[in-house]
């Protein structure tokens, strides 16, 4: 089935979402009791709550603000109850996200105490909750919804067939003059120079092999290398030997089209086309980062079965094993296993993909928000003060 | 033998295909994703699914290939038909004490 029309939420600064929340977002861990109790007052809101935001320094701190900011700018979320221990913070991040034009209210918990801020923070939520609820859908062009990549608990089925069918989505979503993030920086070891050929100019490549030898020398600094982490034992159990190895399954996801920038994590692109972002390959930490940078929906491979879900981008899981498949339906959206047995060729894979991907940015929802996988994790980038 | 399908190689020239179902020893069928063609291979011993065969013989210390790629090095001789997984080979990027 082709595009019957796709539609979404076309934001005051221009960026189109596929969903319509309202999001109650936590400044650091002791402002989450408070976004909880608020968004329990208030059924239909999220709540993010997280683990950091506090003594906090330097480039670890920004990029903790890059993250919460882009996370409330994302043009999935209608509009934000900021919540901070503290009114400066607050203020920072709630300034950040108000520059979309979108409605943003802040609280501190500081002189009010928690029960206050949750009572005043409940009554906003409620409004902002209201007037989202008024925001129709309207036609919108595949190339104005922002997609992201990063598959998960991959084994050989991965790169066989879940990862060349997220390879058709990418190269369709970017010829139409669409945008795509990849990333997991340390999972394209021994495939790096793949992704260097692809990049379009030097300045590109040299951005892209200088965040991949840095993160490499980070984990070297620690004085061990990743073997036991790298491939992992998910990977191991499903058959990957080695990380040259994984890394071709990661990249088979990546599509043919070029590498346009290389981006440090959280930062929005500005080039349209298939751009490189400096991440963890961890999935919550990664997807998270994905979305602060703007990203509107989710395409994860899984091989063995990784069930991750985001608070506010919308994730479809993408498996070739028959066994994961059979065992962990609820997880799964797409069960291209028949690429395995040949029952159909990888264009056919891939239109079924791009019809899921269609509804889904039209309204239905994906497995993971059907039971409720809301992961978000804050990438830590060394200790706290 | 089973006609069904049992090992996926991602390219003609690879020194290992994968099993697309758990394949027991004995003949099975091979195809590659770059081509229409089915052959025959005999496998040594059971290999489950997502696990790898080795299709030629293998000495001690020799890239093995993947994707057109080396994906890691044998630490021993991989005899044609037989299970290739971290007991027999390595990365050659991060290296363990075997």
């Amino acid at each position: 089935m082709a595009n019957q029309g796709l539609t979404g939420y076309r934001r005051a600064n221009g960026a189109v979402g596929i969903r319509n929340y309202v999001v109650i977002l936590a400044v650091d861990d002791l402002s989450n009791a408070a976004v909880e109790g608020i968004a329990a007052l208030v059924p239909g809101t999220i709540a993010i709550p997280h683990a950091y935001g506090r003594l906090q320094f330097g480039a670890d701190l920004e990029l903790t603000f890059r993250t919460l900011i882009g996370t409330g700018a994302n043009p999935n979320v209608a509009a934000v109850v900021v919540v901070g221990i503290e009114p400066s913070w607050t203020d920072r991040v709630a300034d950040g996200i108000a520059v979309t034009q979108k409605p943003v209210e802040r609280l501190s918990i500081e002189r009010n105490g928690d029960l206050n801020t949750i009572a005043t923070g409940a009554r906003i939520a409620a409004r902002l909750l209201q007037d989202a609820s008024e925001i129709q859908r309207t036609p919108v062009e595949r190339h104005e919804v922002m997609m992201s990549i990063k598959c998960g608990e991959s084994d050989t089925t991965s790169g066989l067939g879940a990862c060349p069918t997220t390879s058709q989505a990418v190269d369709r979503t970017v010829l139409a003059g669409g945008t795509v993030l990849f990333g997991e920086t340390t999972e394209l070891t021994g495939g790096e120079h793949l992704i260097a050929n692809r990049c379009v100019s030097d300045p590109v490549r040299d951005k892209f092999m200088a965040f991949f030898n840095d993160y490499l020398a980070t984990v070297e600094a620690q004085g061990v290398d990743l073997l036991g982490s790298q491939p992992t034992q998910g990977n191991i159990r499903g058959g990957l030997s080695t990380i040259e190895e994984k890394a071709m399954g990661n990249i088979a996801k990546t599509g043919s089209v070029p590498v346009v920038d290389a981006l440090e994590p959280a930062v929005a692109p500005s080039v349209q086309g298939l751009n490189f972002m400096d991440t963890s390959s961890a999935a919550a930490e990664c997807i998270t980062l994905m979305a602060a940078a703007g990203a509107v929906i989710h395409l994860f491979p899984t091989g063995q079965g990784n069930i991750i879900g985001n608070p506010i981008e919308p994730v479809i899981k993408i498996t070739a094993n028959p066994l994961t498949a059979a065992t962990m339906t609820e997880h799964i959206d797409l069960d291209v296993s028949g690429l395995l047995r040949r029952d159909y060729g990888l264009k056919e894979a891939g239109d079924q993909l791009m019809e899921l991907i269609d509804r889904t940015i039209n309204g239905r929802l994906t497995a993971a928000e059907a039971i409720g996988h809301k992961e978000f994790v804050i990438t830590k980038l060394y200790r706290s003060a | 033998m089973s006609d069904e399908l049992a090992f996926l190689g991602h390219q003609q020239g690879d020194s290992v295909a994968v099993a697309v179902r758990d394949v027991e020893a004995g003949k099975a069928r091979l195809a590659f994703l770059d081509s229409e063609d089915q052959i025959e291979i005999t496998t040594t011993e059971p290999i489950p699914l997502g696990h790898k065969v080795a299709l030629v013989a293998i000495p001690a210390d020799t890239s093995i290939i993947e994707y057109g790629e080396i994906i890691g090095s044998s630490r021993s001789e991989i005899a044609v038909g037989s299970l290739v997984h971290i007991h027999n080979i390595r990365s050659n990027r991060w290296q363990i004490k075997a």
